[in-house]
């Protein structure tokens, strides 16, 4: 059989497998009777539901043909890879170096994701976004967020 | 008159100094935000959030409210200056808008925005303050079958207007709804999917989803796409104000907008995006005056009937939200969760037991649609400015700020990991053409839809038929087929994709 939708034919798989996945976990709660549900009750029709309409989109993506095939297309993954690693980096970082060192972190990294990266100017970015975030979410705003590396010394 | 008292109840609260301080700045941010190219009203909302934190419930609201119509406004200044919308309801805006800009008028096409949503923001403020106290008053009336129905109701709507697959919107919805069954249940007090997490147990915070799907998720498909050459009309925005022809154009545009507008905005899963399609379509169904710029090509009735129809179907979509506490779309969503993260259960109560806030805010979105009006039209230079900077340079910043934003949500640093991982489904999401915004739509009333839905079942012992022997619950739920059946059908599915092909 071939796949006339390729889009299609990937989301309906994913809503198959998420959906039976919480159907199947829902197993673990107490699934109660109608007069009285129990936890288990709402995600486990829910979870059958979303893996009866994955089927459905499935069903379409082999069936209905799609000009062109629908194809997912260039997915990025290089520009996406330093994105959600700066991010990832950021959350280690945040709690024992402090947002002042973390924040250049997760700029110089998430930088490299662009393409056209230049050491200058993700360490100008680094140093007015640092200050600007220190100035209005730490002086102005009053939140509590790290900022120096906790080996300094409070 | 109750109606008069209520505003001047509002006014005096939205005119106090601090008040219009705050409904300034988030207007400012707002827009500042929102003019960032490709990130809209939810995602600025989602990274504003921490920055009302440290206020009170009240200026909290009324901030978070400003933010909303800046990046509301921001989104169409993008849309009419560099052809990319920030949002979805000015996709409609670009068509014309840019046009108009190309041709050097891209003046008089950002002051009618602004002057079409600045007079339907006024009459759709009135048209809350008008119907939100009988609305309360059917509120009291619905018992847990009626808000089941009705929910389900929002979400069909919302599903509705998704573009693309009305299947794989739908199936969007009941993943959204899974993900808020991540939690521990309010009634057996079980932790579900929690993994013996014990962040997960009070569930996912709506806010990394919202941060890494719309903030996350949108940088990276910005920087996968091809590095596209854009036009800025940053010279030729010189003569701002409208001849008296365009005014002439625009006067019966804005109107009907407005009108239309502010009785979509009401419906379930209506609001902005709807007002904004539905506008474009009729103003391209009436005909104009003769020797009129043809649509497509710089109308102005283009960009001031959608523009005011997005503002007034925004400004009345908060009836829903404060009436019955049902976010009728994603924007209302992350409201409802602001609200709660300020103690304040949204629902049909609020006005009685916190009027000074209710009639504040009603009042202060009035504030915020002039704080636009005299903030915009003259600082549009400065927003130019700001699409010059290229992505790559503004791109670190959204981040760190969405990263600073999850942090805090909790001090602590799962958020940012949660937000991370959610940045990624984004970007399978968007790869695999699935529209997200039912998600967080779903994801927020997820865990109400369940406790409303149990209690319905507990007091009819098990009968499912209490959701459609109870005529008010039966009349949503069958107003809630009437919508899918309608929207399937053959001719109107092909004027939908039809509607969604013209926005592309």
């Amino acid at each position: 059989m071939k796949i006339k939708s390729q889009k299609d034919f990937w989301s309906g798989l994913m809503f198959i497998v998420i959906g039976i996945v919480f159907a199947v976990g829902a197993t673990n709660y107490s699934f109660g009777s109608s007069a009285r549900p129990g936890p288990a009750y709402f995600p486990f029709g829910l979870g059958i539901l979303l893996a009866l309409l994955g089927g459905l989109v499935l069903f379409k993506a082999l069936v209905i043909e799609v000009e062109g095939g629908d194809p997912i297309g260039y997915w990025g993954f290089k520009s996406a890879a330093f994105v959600l690693v700066a991010v990832v980096l950021f959350g280690i970082a945040i709690p024992v170096l402090g947002m002042g060192l973390a924040l250049p972190l997760l700029i110089i990294v998430g930088s490299l994701g662009s393409g056209e990266f230049s050491l200058k100017e993700a360490l100008i970015s680094s140093v007015v976004i640092t200050a600007f975030s220190w100035l209005v979410f730490v002086e102005g705003l009053g939140l509590t967020i790290p900022v120096w590396p906790t080996f300094l010394g409070s | 008159m109750d109606l008069l008292n209520n505003l001047a109840l509002g006014f005096g609260v939205a005119f106090t100094l601090t008040n219009v301080l705050y409904a300034f700045a988030g207007a400012v941010l707002g827009t500042l935000i929102g003019v960032l190219p490709g990130l809209g009203p939810v995602a600025t909302i989602a990274m504003l959030l921490p920055s009302v934190y440290a206020l009170d419930a009240t200026p909290a609201l009324i901030m978070l409210a400003g933010i909303y119509y800046g990046a509301q406004y921001g989104g169409s200044t993008t849309a009419i200056l560099i052809n990319v919308p920030g949002e979805a309801s000015s996709v409609v805006t670009a068509i014309d808008g840019y046009k108009m800009a190309r041709k050097g008028r891209a003046g008089p096409a950002l002051a009618s925005a602004g002057l079409g949503s600045f007079f339907a923001g006024c009459v759709g403020t009135l048209v809350i303050a008008a119907f939100a106290p009988p609305l309360t008053e059917l509120a009291f009336k619905f018992g847990p079958a009626e808000y089941f129905s009705l929910m389900a109701l929002g979400l069909i709507g919302a599903v509705v207007l998704a573009s693309g697959s009305l299947v794989k919107a739908i199936a969007m919805i009941i993943l959204g709804l899974l993900l808020g069954q991540v939690n521990t249940d309010v009634i057996s007090g079980v932790p579900r999917y929690s993994f013996d997490i014990p962040e997960l147990t009070d569930g996912i915070d709506f806010v990394a989803i919202a941060m890494g799907v719309f903030g996350f998720g949108e940088i990276i498909a910005n920087l996968s796409k091809p590095a596209e050459h854009r036009e800025v009309f940053t010279r030729d925005v010189k003569g701002l104000w409208p001849s008296a022809q365009d005014f002439k154009d625009m006067t019966p545009a804005v109107l009907r907008g407005t009108a239309l507008g502010s009785i979509l905005g009401v419906l379930p899963g209506g609001g902005a995006l709807l007002s904004s399609f539905a506008s474009y379509t009729l103003e391209k169904k009436t005909r104009g005056r003769p020797g009129e710029v043809p649509f497509g090509e710089g109308n102005i009735r283009g960009v001031a009937g959608p523009e005011s129809a997005n503002n007034a179907g925004a400004q009345t979509s908060f009836i829903p939200m404060l009436t019955l506490g049902i976010p009728p779309n994603a924007v209302m969503a992350l409201m409802v969760g602001a609200m709660t993260i300020k103690g304040i259960q949204p629902g049909p109560q609020v006005m009685t037991s916190d009027p000074q806030l209710f009639w504040g805010l009603i009042a202060s979105m009035w504030v915020g649609n002039l704080m636009l009006i005299i903030l915009n039209l003259p600082l549009i230079g400065i927003w130019i400015k700001l699409l010059t900077v290229p992505y790559r340079i503004l791109y670190p910043a959204i981040l760190a700020f969405c990263c600073i934003g999850l942090y805090t949500l909790n001090n602590n640093n799962f958020d940012v990991f949660v937000g991370a991982l959610f940045g990624f489904v984004g970007l399978a999401f968007y790869k695999l053409g699935c529209e997200p915004a039912p998600l967080l739509l779903g994801f927020i009333l997820g865990p109400m839809m369940e406790e409303n839905l149990r209690r319905a079942l507990l007091l009819s012992r098990g009968d499912w038929s209490t959701f459609v022997t109870r005529p008010l619950s039966a009349g949503l739920l069958i107003a809630a087929v009437l919508m899918i059946v309608i929207v399937s059908l053959p001719a109107i599915k092909s004027k939908r994709e039809e509607a969604f092909q013209d926005a592309d």
